[in-house]
C-alpha cells in the first residue's frame, strides 16, 4: 500500500507497520526510563537484552549504539532516546549522531536557524528513489 | 456557569524545563526564548483561571507502546510529575478539578468522542513545561496557581488524530464546560510544536515561514487551519511537528472571533522552534 509520506527524505514516520516491527526494541528502550530497568541492564546487559524477544539485528544495533539502525528496524526516537540517556547522550547529542554531523556542528546549525526546508522536502531532492 | 475565557498555545520542549529547573534562563542562549513569556506571565497573574484544560502529549511516559489511547482524559484527584529517566522535575503536584473533569468526560462521550479515562497517571514535561512557562518558577513544595485537567493526545504513533477531529473536540469541550453548573473561569491550552524533527538524517528541520503561516491561520481562519493534512505537517514542519494538531483543540474551544493578545516565536530551543499564542474570547 502506497503511503503519502514515504517520499520525505531522511525521515521515518512511526506508523503501525514500524510500531509492530519495533515493538520489543522500543519496550526494551523505554524500560531504561526507570531505575529498575537501568539497574538490570547494568548488572547483566546480555541477560537483560535477552529478556526482550527482539531480533538479533535489533540486539546488535543496541550493542553498537547504532541509532539510525535502530530506527531502520522499527525503533522510535522517543524510545531510543531513553537508551541514549542511559549512555549519557541527550536529545541534541543524539541528533548530532543520527545526522552524522556531530554534536558541535549540529548545535551550530540549530543556533543558525536549523536545517532549511529548501531541498529537504522530497527524496528526489536528495537523489534518492521515491 | 463555567465559561472559557481564553486559550494559550505554546511549545513544551523538555530543555525549557531543564533551563528553568537549573536557573540558566538568563544565559544568552535562553534569554530570547524566555523574554517572549514575560508578558504572558503578567497576563496570567492578572487573569489566573480556576481551571486549565491542558492538551499535551505524553512522551512514552504514562503510556509505552503497549497501550496507545488517542485521547486520554485525566480524571484522577492529582497527577505526580513523572520520572522520565533523570528524576521527576522539581515542580508541584498537579491538582485536578475532578468534578469538572468527570463532567467533561461524560459530556464528550455522549457527544460521540470516545475518550479514555485515566484515574491514575503521572504527567511528563509535555504538561509541566507549559505550566512553568506561563506561571514561572514553582518548587515541589509549592502549589500551581490553579487546577489542571490533562488531556493526553497520541502524537507519537502515526496517525495522530486529524486537525479536524481535534478542532471539533475543542468545540465539544466548550459545550461541556458551558454546561457545568459552577461559576468557573476555564482556560484551554494546546501545546507542542512548532516545526521540529528529532530523528534520522533530516533531524534539525525548522521551517519558520510555515510556522508563522500556521500561527496566522490558526488565529484568523481556524477552520482552514484544521484541514491541514498530516503529510503537510510531516513534510513542512518535520516528523515531530505533527503534534501541532493539539493546538486545534485549544482553537476549537474558543469563539471563532477570539482576539489575539500576545504572540511569540523563537528559534531554537534545543531542536525546536518555539511558538506561543494567547487568545481571549470576546
Amino acid at each position: 500500500m502506497k503511503k503519502d509520506y514515504e517520499d520525505i527524505p531522511g525521515t521515518f514516520v512511526f506508523d503501525a507497520d514500524r510500531s509492530r516491527e519495533g515493538y520489543h526494541l522500543n519496550q526494551f528502550c523505554i524500560s531504561l526510563g526507570k531505575q529498575k530497568g537501568r539497574d538490570a541492564y547494568t548488572a547483566d546487559p546480555e541477560a537483560y537484552l535477552a529478556s526482550f524477544p527482539m531480533t538479533e539485528d535489533q540486539r546488535q544495533a543496541v550493542r553498537d549504539q547504532n541509532w539510525n539502525r535502530m530506527l531502520e528496524l522499527g525503533g522510535n526516537v522517543y524510545y531510543t532516546a531513553k537508551l541514549a540517556a542511559y549512555h549519557g547522550i541527550n536529545f541534541q547529542g543524539l541528533a548530532g549522531l543520527m545526522t552524522g554531523m556531530g554534536r558541535e556542528e549540529y548545535r551550530d546549525m540549530m543556533l543558525n536557524g536549523g536545517r532549511s526546508i529548501e531541498g529537504n522536502r522530497y527524496k528526489s531532492e536528495w537523489g534518492e528513489e521515491e | 456557569m463555567a465559561r472559557i475565557t481564553a486559550g494559550v498555545s505554546c511549545s513544551h520542549v523538555p530543555a525549557i524545563g531543564v533551563a528553568m529547573d537549573t536557573g540558566i534562563t538568563d544565559q544568552p542562549y535562553w534569554k530570547p526564548c524566555f523574554d517572549g513569556f514575560v508578558k504572558s506571565r503578567e497576563w496570567m497573574k492578572e487573569n489566573t483561571p480556576d481551571v486549565i484544560f491542558l492538551t499535551y502529549n505524553d512522551h512514552c511516559t504514562a503510556f509505552d507502546a503497549s497501550c496507545i489511547p488517542t485521547f486520554a482524559l485525566g480524571c484522577a484527584a492529582e497527577f505526580q510529575p513523572a520520572d522520565e529517566g533523570w528524576g521527576p522535575r522539581p515542580v508541584p503536584v498537579v491538582k485536578n478539578h475532578q468534578k469538572l473533569a468527570s463532567h467533561i468526560a461524560q459530556s464528550l462521550i455522549l457527544d460521540e468522542f470516545d475518550m479514555t479515562i485515566m484515574n491514575e497517571m503521572d504527567v511528563d514535561h509535555g504538561l509541566t513545561v507549559p505550566l512553568s512557562l506561563m506561571f514561572g518558577e514553582h518548587g515541589p513544595d509549592d502549589e500551581w496557581p490553579c487546577m489542571v485537567i490533562p488531556l493526553a493526545v497520541n502524537v507519537v504513533q502515526y496517525p495522530a488524530p486529524t486537525g479536524n477531529r481535534c478542532y471539533n473536540l475543542g468545540k465539544a469541550v466548550a459545550r461541556a464546560v458551558e454546561s457545568f453548573d459552577e461559576d468557573l473561569n476555564v482556560m484551554v491550552f494546546g501545546t507542542g510544536g512548532m516545526s521540529h524533527q528529532l530523528q534520522y538524517k533530516r533531524a534539525g528541520l525548522i521551517n519558520p515561514e510555515w510556522d508563522k503561516r500556521f500561527l496566522d491561520m490558526l488565529v484568523n481562519d481556524p477552520v482552514a487551519a484544521s484541514q491541514i493534512p498530516h503529510v503537510e505537517y510531516l513534510r513542512e514542519a518535520g516528523s515531530e511537528g505533527v503534534e501541532m494538531v493539539m493546538w486545534h483543540v485549544m482553537r476549537g474551544a474558543l469563539n471563532e472571533n477570539a482576539k489575539e493578545v500576545h504572540r511569540h516565536y523563537h528559534v531554537p530551543a534545543s531542536n525546536t522552534a518555539v511558538g506561543h499564542l494567547i487568545l481571549e474570547n470576546v
